[in-house]
C-alpha cells in the first residue's frame, strides 16, 4: 500500500481537475492506500470557500472535501497567502487583515504556511497535482 | 530531502501562477528541499529581461529571479525549442538559465522525487 500527499491548484467551479481529486482520493482509500493530506494553492484555494452555493443537482464538492475529510482523518490544508489573495479568510486569518464581521475559510480546512507542503510531501511515497 | 522540480508553462501577468510559482520555489528552497526549476511553453516569457508589467498594474516578481542564486536554486532550465518557437534567444532573458532540449525534460524530471506544475 502507497502514501499519498494530494495537491489541488485547480479551481472548484472552472474544471474538472478538483472533482477528479475527489475521486482520485475515494478510490485509493478504497483500496487501502493512505492519504496524508490535501494541500490547496493557488486557485485551488477556491475550494475552501465555505460560501459556495449550488444547486442540489449539482456535484457539491465542499461537502466531498469535508466528507472525506471526517470519514478518513485527512487533513485538508490551505495555503494563507493563496487564500487571503482571492478572498478566503479563516476565523483567525479575517481580523488580522482588517476584516471582523465574516470568514470563509472554515473547518476542517486549516489555513496553514507553504512550509506545510514541503514537510507533508517529505514522508509521502507520491505527490500528485490536480 | 526530496528533491522538487518545478515547471512553468504559463506567461507571466495572465494569472498568479508564475508568482506562486516563485513563492513555492523560494519557500521550499528555505525549508532545505533542492528545488530545480523549468521554464517551457509560454512560461518563458516570465524570464524576460526589462519587464515592465507595472502598465498593467502588475508586480514585477521578476526582479526576484535574481536572488534564486542566494536560496541556492542553480538548476533554473529554459526549453530552447520554447524559445525559439517565440523568436527568443537566452539573450533575451533576465538571468543566467541552461537551455535544454525538450527531450531533456524528461530526465530532469526522472531524477527528481517530486513535480509540480504551473
Amino acid at each position: 500500500m502507497s502514501s499519498f500527499a494530494i495537491v489541488v491548484t485547480a479551481p472548484n467551479a472552472d474544471s474538472q481537475s478538483a472533482s477528479s481529486a475527489c475521486h482520485f482520493i475515494q478510490a485509493a482509500v478504497a483500496l487501502g492506500h493512505t492519504i496524508k493530506g490535501v494541500f490547496f494553492y493557488g486557485a485551488g484555494v477556491h475550494n475552501a470557500n465555505a460560501f459556495q452555493t449550488l444547486l442540489s443537482d449539482e456535484f457539491n464538492i465542499l461537502s466531498h472535501w469535508r466528507t472525506l475529510s471526517d470519514q478518513h482523518d485527512i487533513p485538508l490544508l490551505v495555503c494563507v497567502t493563496a487564500a487571503n489573495r482571492r478572498g478566503l479568510q479563516s476565523e483567525l486569518d479575517a481580523p488580522n487583515n482588517g476584516i471582523t464581521d465574516q470568514f470563509n475559510l472554515r473547518p476542517p480546512f486549516q489555513s496553514v504556511g507553504l512550509g506545510e507542503l514541503v514537510s507533508l510531501s517529505q514522508d509521502v511515497d507520491r505527490v500528485l497535482q490536480f | 530531502m526530496k528533491s522538487l522540480a518545478i515547471i512553468n508553462q504559463t506567461s507571466p501577468y495572465n494569472s498568479a501562477q508564475g508568482q506562486e510559482s516563485l513563492d513555492l520555489a523560494l519557500a521550499a528552497a528555505t525549508f532545505g528541499q533542492q528545488v530545480s526549476i523549468i521554464f517551457a511553453d509560454d512560461g518563458v516569457f516570465q524570464l524576460l529581461a526589462n519587464q515592465q508589467p507595472e502598465a498593467i498594474g502588475a508586480k514585477n516578481y521578476s526582479k526576484t529571479f535574481a536572488a534564486l542564486e542566494f536560496y541556492d536554486i542553480e538548476n533554473i532550465y529554459v526549453c530552447k525549442h520554447s524559445l525559439v518557437e517565440r523568436h527568443l534567444t537566452a539573450d533575451d532573458l533576465c538571468i543566467d538559465v541552461l537551455c535544454i532540449e525538450p527531450q531533456e525534460i524528461n530526465h530532469i524530471l526522472v531524477n527528481h522525487d517530486l513535480c509540480l506544475r504551473f
